[in-house]
């Protein structure tokens, strides 16, 4: 009972993980279900005919492509301008810099059918036609944010000295730049892309006010087949999704651990 | 913040591209070119992110203030015609999806520092060379998108299923039933699945903001308050709880700011009677196509946020921030 006690914190954090995980292995074990009807709620038989054939439903694999390929030029986009606009606010003083510096929080901190419904009640009123643009520029909007804070934070903690070492060895700005800021600064550049390229291709409710009716994401395939019964092959997808990134992150745990903590 | 007090002469990203091409623009002052281009630097590195934001996130904030008070229809166009009833029409005929959404976020935000706690706290104190793996086991339900998993939620709490039928033989049903959070003997489609999914989906916003609150403190302060013979429970009370308030305040936030705006688990695991606000934007943009009403709406739902916020801040003190 005393050792019940001492470790109550542990048996709560230990419910808490597992009801934040529990979710996941449903979809794991769904994705080997045989489902009866179109609804894949109740369990059937094993098989594994959903992961051999995971692109036979219509449309799934070209929402998933389009998904992809916006979360990577969102990603890029909003990982350039981003890292930009962080030096300027780690680096600089300036007039105007605590107004910019609201202008990058408020995003975070507002609702996304706000944000969604106003940037797409802009495209209607400038007779902007929805497609892969808008949700492109939609996409990199709410990035921006995400990125600019991933950044800021890692130079800010960076030590100046190591800069001004290079300097007095006689490096350029550019050599300075190329060769001591950026690999420093890049962890912050690295975590800021992958958390846009997640923020992005999860995205669906600013994507659904900016989408249009003919272009189709991996989330709104979900959100419409929500409606219609979910096939087995979107449960695949999503394991797959875990599993990759499971082992990518675990991967680079590995490699940082084994190089020595900072 | 050191590096902000000294710039480096000649700032290392000075020779980042936006900054070559326009140079002559700049030194039409004839007060020494250089100077004058090395004080604009941060302006130029600005720009493409500043004025993504402007053009794409505060000019609709704009529109969308002007979209509210027009009147009109789809067929004949909307036109700004200073309608303010659009307002008080939302709200008489959306104030309970209103107040819904405000409740079921707070009492989602509620729960999520509740669960969120102890394991925020468990990653930080007591996980020793655990905390990495229990980390990425706290942001690792993110890969699988969350449309997908909130949807599992369906099959977790379907009727008959094995949660459903434990919270029934335990009695909990009765109880939340009771409440009017359920009812029926079921979960699905009451007031208590969309919370769950609230909850669910929001905790690692409470957990990561506690998390890195509670890593930053200093465990000797938690051995001198047991040297003082504090009991556990004083110990929470006075050091451990004052200090992470920073953390929970910032996953206060981050969990009910979003959370009292969406849609989705309310569509996905409650029936018309649970809808929020969100529902009815996005109904009334999407479907009805109804751009004053909706416009009026998210600027209702954001005023809102707004308010409480700030009055929420000035009680938790915004100097500990940041």
């Amino acid at each position: 009972m005393r050792l019940l006690r001492r470790n109550a914190v542990v048996l709560v954090g230990c419910a808490a993980l597992a009801y934040l995980l529990v979710p996941n292995l449903v979809v794991l074990l769904f994705s080997f279900n045989k489902p009866a009807g179109r609804f894949n709620y109740t369990w059937r038989t094993f098989s594994t005919d959903a992961w051999t054939d995971p692109c036979s439903v219509a449309g799934m694999c070209n929402a998933l492509g389009l998904s992809l390929r916006i979360a990577a030029l969102a990603t890029l986009i909003a990982t350039a301008f981003g890292t930009f606009a962080a030096f300027a606010l780690a680096r600089y003083r300036f007039r105007g810099k605590s107004t910019t510096n609201a202008l990058i929080f408020l995003p975070m901190a507002m609702p996304e059918v706000v944000m969604g419904a106003s940037l797409g009640t802009l495209f209607l009123n400038t007779r902007v036609e929805f497609g892969f643009m808008t949700i492109l520029i939609a996409h990199v909007m709410f990035c921006l944010s995400f990125v600019v804070v991933a950044v800021k934070a890692r130079v800010m903690s960076m030590d100046p000295r190591l800069e001004e070492a290079a300097r007095d060895l006689y490096a350029g700005p550019f050599q300075t730049f190329w060769r001591v800021t950026l690999p420093l600064a890049a962890p912050g550049i690295a975590s800021g892309a992958m958390l846009s390229f997640a923020l992005s291709f999860d995205d669906f409710i600013i994507t659904q006010f900016n989408a249009g009716p003919s272009t189709v994401t991996f989330p709104m395939f979900v959100w419409g087949a929500a409606q219609r019964g979910v096939p087995v092959q979107v449960n695949v997808i999503g394991s797959a999704m875990f599993g990759l990134a499971l082992v990518i992150v675990l991967a680079g745990q590995l490699v940082t651990g084994r190089r020595g903590k900072p | 913040m050191t590096a902000v007090a000294a710039p480096p002469p000649g700032g290392p990203a000075s020779d980042a591209p936006p900054d070559t091409g326009r140079e002559p623009g700049t030194a039409g002052s004839e007060s020494g070119g250089r100077r004058s281009r090395r004080g604009l630097t941060p302006y130029w590195l600005l720009l493409p992110a500043g004025l993504w934001l402007a053009v794409f996130f505060v000019a609709p904030l704009f529109y969308q203030a002007s979209t509210s008070v027009q009147s009109g229809s789809l067929e004949e166009g909307f036109r700004v015609t200073w309608q303010f009833s659009n307002y008080t029409d939302a709200l008489g005929t959306y104030g309970e999806h209103f107040l819904r959404s405000f409740g079921y976020a707070a009492v989602a935000t509620a729960l999520c520092l509740l669960i969120g706690y102890p394991l925020a706290y468990m990653i930080a104190v007591r996980a020793g060379r655990w905390r990495n793996l229990l980390l990425v086991l706290v942001i690792a339900p993110f890969f699988t998108s969350f449309l997908i998993r909130t949807l599992a939620w369906k099959t977790i709490l379907s009727d008959g299923g094995p949660v459903v039928a434990a919270l029934s033989s335990l009695h909990i049903l009765d109880v939340t039933g009771w409440l009017g959070l359920t009812g029926d003997d079921r979960v699905l489609a009451t007031p208590l699945a969309v919370v769950c999914g609230l909850t669910y989906n929001f905790l690692p916003f409470m957990i990561l903001p506690l998390y890195s609150s509670l890593e930053r403190m200093d465990t000797s302060l938690l051995e001198a308050a047991r040297d003082l013979y504090a009991t556990p429970a004083t110990t929470f009370r006075k050091v451990t709880f004052p200090l992470s308030l920073p953390g929970v305040v910032a996953g206060t936030l981050l969990t009910f700011i979003p959370a009292s705006g969406d849609y989705i688990n309310a569509q996905l695991l409650g029936s018309p009677n649970e809808q929020m606000v969100g529902n009815a934007i996005q109904k009334q943009f999407l479907n009805v196509l109804d751009y004053p009403t909706a416009a009026a709406m998210s600027f209702l739902l954001m005023a809102l946020i707004l308010i409480m916020v700030s009055g929420y801040l000035r009680k938790a003190g915004t100097e500990e921030l940041v």
